[in-house]
Parts: C-alpha cells; structure tokens; sequence
C-alpha cells in the first residue's frame, strides 16, 4: 500500500535525517573502537531525534517510515549509501554534515517554519560535523592505507553530493550561495587531510535531485525491507 | 574510627615502597593492615597495597564484567534495524550506546589495577578470558529486546547493586554509576512488554516465547550453586561479594514472580510456587549441564559473538593506526613549536 505524500521539505529533512540514522545503527557492535561505538550511536540518535519531529509536522511519523515504498522517500541518495568501510562512513559524514550544518544554520536564522527545529539541532550538526573533520584528518594524515581508503571514499561518493542543492519546495535558501560554502567548507577539510578534491560530476546515480523525487539507488530498497519488515507483519498493531 | 585510621596510615606508608623488596614481615604488616581496613568498610584504591590474589581476582571479575557489556552489544543491536517505532528504535540505540558506555568505565576501573584494555580485549579475543554466558544465546524475535531488558538486566542489577559497596573503591563508584542507568534499561524492557502483552494476540505470543527461552539462563547469570562456586568464599571475605550466588538468585526469583503476574506472562517452570514457610518462592531444578556448556563455549551463539567482535577488532585496526600515526605526526609538530 502506498500512501501519497506531498514532497513537502519536512519529509525532505525527515527522510535524510532517517535513512542517515539508520545506516549509522547499522554500525553498533562493529565499530574500530569502542569510542566509535558511542560516538556513532550518539550521532545516530540525534538524527533519528530530528527525523521524528520532522516526520511528525508531516504526519504520523511510523506511519511514514514504516508504510512508504521506497518511490515515496525523499532523501537526498547520499544518506542512503552503504556504509562501506569507515572512510566510506566518514566521507558520507564529512559532505552530509556539513551540508546540514550550513543549511540548518540559514533555517535557524530566519524566521520559517523550521526555526525552532533548526536552531535545536544545529548544535547536534556542529558537534556531527567537528567528528567527521577530526576522522577525516586523522585517516588522509595517517598512514598510507588510510589515506588511500580516504581518497577513495571521498572519491566514490562526490557525485552524490550535487543534489543536495537543487532547491526543496518550501525552503527559502540561496541554494548556490550554499553550494558555494559547502564547497570551500569540505575542499578546506580535505587539504588539510593531505587529500585533494575529487573531480568529476556530481549529479548522483540519476540526474540531480533525484532522490528527492523518489529515484533511489538500489541498495536502498533492501534497506528499507529491514526496517519496515516488522512493523509490516503486524498492520495497526501499536509497540 | 582510631584504628581504622592508624591501618590507613599503614597503608599509606606500604604505598611508597610496594614495589621495593619487602621483607616477609613487611607483607604480613600489610596484610594485617589491609584486612583491617576491608574489615572496616574502608575502599581499597589504586595506590594502596593489596594481596596480589586480591588484585587478580579484580582484574578477572572486572574485566569480565566489562567483556560482557561489549558483547552483549550484539543480541540486542542484532534489532536496531528491524525496531518497529521510531520510539522502540531510539530506545534501544541508546541503551547499546549505554553498554559501550558502561564497558569504557569498567575497562578505565581495571586499568587501575595495572592492566590495559588493549591487554584485556586480546584475553577476551583469544578465548582466555570470558564474558557472561546470557549473551550466547540468540535473539529471535523482537520481544527478546524486550525480555533481555526485564530478565536480564534485571538479573545483572540484582547482582550489581551490591557490587555499589564493594570494598574496592575504582570497581564500586562504576557501579554507582552503571547501576543507575541499567535500571533505566530495566524499566523499559519491562515496558516493552507490557505493550506487547496487552497488544495483539500475536504480540502477546510473540512476548510469553521471549520469556520462556529467556527465565533459565537469566537464573544461570547467578553463577553455579553456592557449593560448586570456586571464587565466593575468598571474594566475599574480601567484600568484593557481598552475597552468595544462590541468595541474589532468590532474591531474583522473589521479584520476578509478581513482575510476571501483572505482565500478564507466566514463567516456564512447573514447580514454581509460594512457600509460606520460608517467605520464598520454590523454584525448580536448573539445568547446569547447559550452564556448564555454555560456559565451555557451545552454546549457541558463542562462535558468532567472538567471531563479530575479533571482526571488528582486526577490520578496524588500521582505523586506529591511523590515528596513532596522526597523533604522532602532530605531536612531533607541536613539540618543534616549543
């Protein structure tokens, strides 16, 4: 069954925010460290914090993440690759937050809808993104395996991350002001881990702005068939 | 309150030159001293002079402990994908962050009897030192969150509330700690099922299997019989115990009984029953040969927990070369700026 939602900006956010907290959960128990345990977790939490008060202004938020196929999901395709190695998980981190970090900052500033949200959760971005930075400098500056794994991973996710502006309906944001930022932002970061910015287009696995539309990448339906798989078996049950 | 603190004095002075070779009576001094002040309630702290037994048998009971809390990550995170509310879901991540949590505090408690987590994690990776048995069994369904909450960490809390006063100061104010929050967990496990019991019929059965695969080997995290329990009399001389296997485990059993009742679940065991004339619950006959197994290493999940977490250990190794090599680098950088 598949309900019809509105590509509203709620469910943007919303669905970033919890297609992100859900790879992160992926992580428990197989962390590097066990720092890593708590820290990825922490961040996990916070996500999936924002994405139900962001699901909630949408609708029921269960009913939104557990009762939508996946042509109904609005996240951006970057939050929804997998978690690869930890440099993969770090790079997806790395362009995510800071985007988040640059956007929630704008929203908290201004006066929409998303204010009050935005300027709660983006002291949990600035914390989000200050993890990635460190691990990114830690594996491009630390030894030539990591700095290979690094490269690679940036490399390997950079053309995900145009999408993240194309314009939200509903988000009043001067979207290549932001790109602009985000670019000199991420390219800082990279340098200083000894690592160069990747070339190459940025338009995801579809044109951009797909995942916003609803065109994912097939590893995120899998994904998805885990995480509703229990709540579907069971229909109006309440947990 | 005089003697007790003379006997401090006296093991401040063994403090200076423990490591100096003492004289025979030199260590009957200390250990007149040290047996005085465990007999007095005093904590025993890192700088004091202590029975080499008495530290090894920390070391042992500590690291354990905090081996258990790393493994016992994995049943409950085998569900954080699979959590069917946002709200289940974002309970459960944060209890396993918890656990990550409480085993940096306890592997910090036994770094402060002169090991190191790396040493302890390779015991634990290489089979020489255990974790508790409860954690190899697996978790099939996702009422199991919700019973490992109640049973589980109910059992661990009934033997960990008295560790709060353990006589070695490093391991109690941890447990002060972890205690707290393992009640936390505790309640909502509890809660968990409620939900399910009162939910469909589905859901209800789906919570009465969780309890049933979960009530003995919850009663086995007790430990063996109090005669066939190798560590307790030395440990409870010592105050690191403060009650025997069999008393927590009644203990255990007395508080379980009515949580079952108004859970509207009933415990898989027949022989079950009030008696009046000991103001206990009778409960049947454990079956130790499992304990024992499990212990061994052939329960059913024991090949994968050790297997997950030697995976993530060695697939994360060069994670933590890297930032060793990135810490060097840049202390190196700091100190030409001196």
């Amino acid at each position: 069954m598949t309900t019809t939602v509105p590509t509203t900006a709620a469910l943007a956010l919303g669905d970033d925010a919890l297609v992100l907290s859900h790879r992160l959960g992926e992580w428990a128990g197989h962390a590097p460290v066990l720092e890593e345990e708590v820290a990825l977790a922490n961040i996990a939490l916070d996500l999936l914090g924002q994405a139900r008060v962001l699901l909630s202004t949408a609708g029921d938020e269960d009913e939104l993440a557990y009762l939508r196929e996946e042509r109904a999901f609005r996240n951006l395709q970057l939050v929804e690759q997998p978690n690869g190695d930890f440099a993969h998980t770090i790079a997806r981190q790395l362009y995510f937050s800071t985007y988040q970090h640059l956007l929630y900052d704008r929203l908290a500033t201004g006066d929409g809808p998303f204010a009050d949200l935005a300027a709660k959760a983006v002291k949990e971005v600035a914390y989000h993104r200050d993890h990635a930075e460190q691990w990114t400098l830690r594996l491009g500056d630390g030894t030539d395996v990591s700095h290979e794994r690094m490269r690679h991973a940036c490399t390997a996710l950079w053309r995900f991350t145009g999408e993240m502006f194309q314009p939200v309906e509903g988000l009043d944001i001067d979207w290549a002001g932001m790109e602009t930022a985000w670019l000199e932002q991420v390219g800082n970061v990279l340098r200083r881990a000894t690592l160069t910015v990747p070339e190459g287009s940025r338009t995801g696995a579809w044109a951009a702005g797909a995942g916003r539309q609803g065109l994912h990448t097939e590893s995120f339906g899998r994904m998805l068939a885990e995480m509703q798989h229990l709540h579907r078996s069971h229909p109006g049950a309440s947990w | 309150m005089a003697t007790a603190a003379a006997q401090h004095t006296a093991r401040g002075q063994a403090d200076g030159d423990h490591t100096a070779d003492g004289t025979a009576q030199d260590t009957a001094a200390y250990e007149r001293a040290f047996d005085a002040a465990v007999a007095a309630d005093e904590r025993v702290e890192p700088r004091d002079w202590m029975p080499d037994a008495y530290r090894a048998t920390l070391v042992r009971q500590i690291a354990q402990h905090a081996h258990s809390e790393i493994i016992g990550m994995q049943p409950e995170a085998n569900w954080i994908t699979r959590a069917p509310s946002l709200r289940r879901k974002a309970i459960l991540m944060a209890k396993v962050q918890d656990e990550a949590g409480h085993g940096l505090y306890l592997y910090s408690a036994a770094e402060t009897l002169g090991t190191s987590r790396d040493e302890l994690l390779d015991k634990l990776h290489s089979g020489r030192q255990k974790y508790s048995s409860i954690f190899n069994y697996p978790t099939l369904t996702w009422a199991d969150v919700g019973a490992i909450g109640w049973l589980v960490d109910g059992a661990a809390i009934t033997n960990q509330v008295p560790l709060c006063r353990c006589s070695y100061g490093p391991y109690a104010r941890a447990m002060v700690r972890i205690c707290k929050e393992e009640s936390f967990h505790q309640r909502q496990g509890y809660e968990l099922l409620l939900a399910l019991s009162r939910g469909t019929p589905e859901q209800h059965a789906m919570a009465q299997d969780a309890v049933d695969r979960w009530w003995w080997p919850s009663l086995m995290m007790f430990g063996p019989p109090d005669d066939e329990s190798q560590h307790s009399a030395q440990s409870m001389a010592w105050k690191i115990k403060r009650h025997s296997n069999d008393e927590l485990r009644q203990r255990f059993v007395d508080i379980c009984v009515p949580q079952a009742e108004s859970l509207g679940l009933t415990l898989p065991d027949p022989d079950l029953r009030w008696n009046e004339e000991r103001g206990h619950y009778d409960f049947g006959a454990i079956d130790w040969t499992e304990f024992w197994d499990v212990l061994k290493g052939n329960g059913p999940c024991n090949e994968q927990r050790l297997t997950q977490r030697r995976r993530a250990h060695d697939e994360g190794a060069w994670v933590r070369e890297a930032a060793a090599a990135y810490a060097a680098k840049h202390s190196e950088t700091g100190a030409t700026h001196a």
